[in-house]
């Protein structure tokens, strides 16, 4: 259960070796959280995870779950919350793609939909109706500044963050009332696996940042999170440009 | 701004949060308004019906709800099953010979007050509030300012009926099932629902109290004071002013009252000197924004409070001006906001009054703005298994939510309640750790072995049982 401070005592990741997912496990794990579970396709990548955790004094299972394969999720995250009740439920997989290629590979495209969007709709909507039955629970979703408003350079991404949002936002609406609440973390770039190699953007953070965030968030019960906080006004102003003045101050 | 066009929009079957009437599925937190759940609630009528809903309870079980008068969330079952005790509310025989009175499980210490207070017997243990049922009051075995003199509330319970898991109900005793009688005595729900218990009332003269206040400079002053006045008086308490610092820490006003005998009575009320009268003066709208009580505020108010009382002086209290001055104002808790506050409440032993003094010392240093923080010695504690009193001292604190630090100061104070072999109070926790309890609660284990014996399945569960693996 969720104390009355916002400290939760379990915790499942969707993406069990996400950077930022596993910075927020460990914080978590200092604190008050002692079960938990990284949902991911088996790897000696999780296995190390899940090793780590452990020497943070946190009880941790591994479970497969392949966000593409949708039509296993009832059964594999079931399992889970059938073991135990779940006080957080993080959804952090996630593929960048690569857009210039993707673009001249349609099939490659949607795959990065197909994970990101689709695997998400489907995981979401199994972990939403498992925390409405238990009465409680928070469902954090690691969406994107990238889906704010599309950009030339990364639109296949960005598209599948902005119907990620929608859905989780409504899924939120949807919970109201219910016990469950759905928090939309919202970070720029995160220097993470994910994005190795490429030049930092301005306001660039870190995974520890937004773990951070993503704690805080959930002890205020937030329904939005941007990290770092600045960015929901760059955002504000962006999302208002221009066509032909964003097409300029998006291509730098 | 994006996030403005997402305003949630209005639910029409949205469940109710405060509203305290009625089934289905409901939002239900504690007094203190932090992590709500919902739950199917269910609000029967007559003992049958309570059977009904306990033995058809789903796999997430039951928890039995009184007023709700709990800071934390011991009564309520995020997922399964809340039976809502207020409708069995009806008091079933009085015996004004003995002061023996069975009441039902929802009966509130404010209706016991109101029928028998006029017949010149009062409850044998009343909290801060009278707005508390019989069966929280077992449930908490509740204390009040006389815990030095009269233990707390089951002491004073000579039988109760416990509907059990299986849906039967079991008239139990002291001696008939001690073992069954002292895990319910505290045992916050966890056994059954007392449905209905015979309390032997304490007889009175008078409706007043006589009162003395000692207005106290600095903690020592205080404490020795309270050690001083056990065995004059009653009922006694103090309260504190958390905030005050340096040769200031622990200044506080000592309450001190005896029931008043008919001839300390002026004349005007000895006509009726048994009068009972009580009702909430003002409500408190729902409106106030979480930082308005916040460390400025209080300590102004702290400042205020402290100086217009004059250095001692007595007088004659009613019994709710004594007793129960936060139920003057309705829904008080909501004056924290939205947010939320947090109780904290320990007890440590009379030896460890330097321990004591250092968490005092500390709080004040970070400044927690605690609105009420009351001092109070305890008598011997019961034999319940998880009742919290024990000998030593209690204070209880309150905090806003959003306090910075407040999780570490709390933590902190765990600690040192767990050095000194203390506890903390489980009607009043909303945060602590599921690792302390064992060692917070040392009869735990018999606890256990009573609960496995009439409750193999589980069925009786709630937020608090599952947060702190009880
Ligand atoms: C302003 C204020 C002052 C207070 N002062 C004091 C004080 O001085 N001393 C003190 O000891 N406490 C104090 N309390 C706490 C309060 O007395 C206890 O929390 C009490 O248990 C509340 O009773 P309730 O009927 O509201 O029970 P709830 O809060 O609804 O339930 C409390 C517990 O009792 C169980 N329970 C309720 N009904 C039954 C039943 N019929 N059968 C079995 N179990 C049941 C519940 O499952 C739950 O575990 C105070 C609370 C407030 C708000
Ligand atoms: N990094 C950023 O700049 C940034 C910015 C904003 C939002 N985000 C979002 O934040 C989330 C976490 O990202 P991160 O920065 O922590 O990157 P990351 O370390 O690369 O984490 C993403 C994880 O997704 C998992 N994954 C990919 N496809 C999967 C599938 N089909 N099934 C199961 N798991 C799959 C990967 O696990 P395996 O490959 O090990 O299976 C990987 O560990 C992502 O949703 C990302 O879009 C990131």
């Amino acid at each position: 259960m969720k104390d009355a401070l916002g400290s939760a005592q379990s915790l499942l990741i969707l993406g069990g070796t996400s950077d930022i997912a596993l910075a927020t496990a460990r914080r978590m794990a200092a604190g008050k959280t002692t079960r938990i579970v990284l949902a991911a396709r088996p790897s000696a990548r999780l296995d190390a995870a899940a090793r780590e955790l452990r020497a943070h004094g946190a009880e941790v299972e591994t479970v497969a779950f392949d966000a593409d394969a949708v039509e296993e999720h009832e059964k594999a995250l079931g399992a889970v919350f059938a073991a135990g009740d779940i006080d957080v439920v993080l959804l952090a997989f996630g593929v960048l793609g690569d857009q210039a290629s993707d673009e001249q590979d349609p099939v490659a495209a949607a795959k990065v939909a197909q994970t990101n969007y689709v695997g998400a709709v489907s995981s979401g909507l199994v972990c939403a109706n498992a925390l409405k039955k238990q009465g409680h629970g928070s469902l954090v979703v690691l969406s994107s500044v990238a889906g704010e408003r599309a950009r030339r350079a990364n639109f296949i991404y960005g598209s599948t963050k902005a119907g990620l949002d929608a859905f989780a936002q409504g899924l939120g609406d949807s919970l109201h009332g219910s016990g469950v609440h759905v928090m939309v973390v919202r970070p720029g770039f995160v220097e993470s696996k994910m994005t190795a190699g490429m030049e930092k953007a301005p306001l660039s953070t870190t995974p520890d940042a937004v773990a951070e965030a993503i704690v805080a968030g959930l002890r205020r019960g937030a329904e939005i999170v941007w990290v770092p906080a600045a960015l929901r006004y760059v955002l504000s102003g962006l999302r208002h440009l221009p066509r032909p003045v964003f097409r300029k101050v998006a291509q730098r | 701004m994006p996030t403005d066009q997402y305003a949630p929009p209005a639910q029409p079957g949205r469940a109710a949060e405060d509203d305290d009437s009625g089934q289905g599925p409901r939002l239900l937190s504690g007094w203190g308004r932090t992590s709500p759940t919902v739950a199917q609630v269910l609000r029967p009528r007559t003992r049958a019906e309570a059977a009904e809903a306990v033995a058809t309870a789903g796999p997430r079980g039951l928890i039995a709800r009184g007023l709700g008068r709990s800071y934390g969330d011991p009564a309520q079952n995020a997922g399964g099953r809340v039976l809502d005790l207020t409708g069995l509310n009806r008091i079933l025989s009085v015996d004004l010979e003995t002061g023996l009175v069975t009441a039902e499980g929802g009966v509130s210490l404010h209706a016991l007050m109101r029928a028998l207070v006029p017949f010149g017997y009062f409850v044998p243990v009343t909290p801060g509030t009278r707005y508390v049922t019989v069966g929280g009051a077992i449930g908490s075995d509740i204390h009040g300012k006389n815990h030095h003199a009269d233990s707390s509330f089951t002491r004073h319970v000579t039988s109760m009926d416990l509907l059990l898991a299986d849906g039967t109900v079991r008239t139990i005793t002291p001696e008939s099932d001690p073992e069954l009688f002292w895990a319910t005595a505290g045992g916050m729900g966890l056994t059954g629902v007392v449905v209905s218990a015979t309390i032997r009332m304490v007889p009175i003269e008078t409706s007043r109290l006589a009162v003395d206040t000692f207005k106290l400079p600095n903690l020592d002053a205080l404490m020795e004071k309270l050690a001083g006045t056990d065995a004059d008086y009653r009922y006694t308490v103090a309260w504190m002013d958390c905030l005050a610092k340096g040769p200031k820490l622990g200044r506080a006003l000592l309450d001190c009252g005896n029931f008043a005998t008919l001839d300390q009575l002026p004349a005007k009320h000895r006509a009726e000197p048994l009068a009972f009268s009580a009702k909430p003066i003002t409500s408190a709208p729902d409106l106030f924004p979480s930082g308005l009580l916040n460390r400025r505020t209080i300590a102004i108010a702290n400042e205020v409070w402290y100086r217009k009382t004059p250095a001692t002086h007595h007088h004659l209290a009613s019994i709710g001006g004594f007793f129960h001055p936060l139920d003057g104002i309705r829904d008080w808790n909501r004056v924290y906001g939205r947010a939320g506050f947090v109780q904290y409440q320990f007890v440590v032993p009379f030896t460890a009054d330097v321990t004591f003094r250092r968490m005092v010392e500390r709080i004040s240093r970070v400044q927690a703005p605690s609105f009420v923080s009351v001092l109070k010695r305890f008598g011997p504690g019961s034999p319940g298994y998880l009742s919290f009193p024990a000998q030593g001292w209690t204070l209880a604190l309150d905090f806003p939510t959003g306090t910075p630090g407040l999780d570490r100061l709390l933590d902190w104070l765990d600690e040192q309640v767990l050095s000194e072999g203390g506890r903390v109070y489980l009607a009043k926790d909303a945060r602590m750790a599921a690792a302390h309890l064992p060692a917070m609660y040392p009869r735990l284990g018999d606890f256990r072995e009573v609960r496995a014996k009439v409750d193999p399945h589980g069925v009786f569960v709630s937020d608090q049982s599952r947060r702190l693996a009880v």
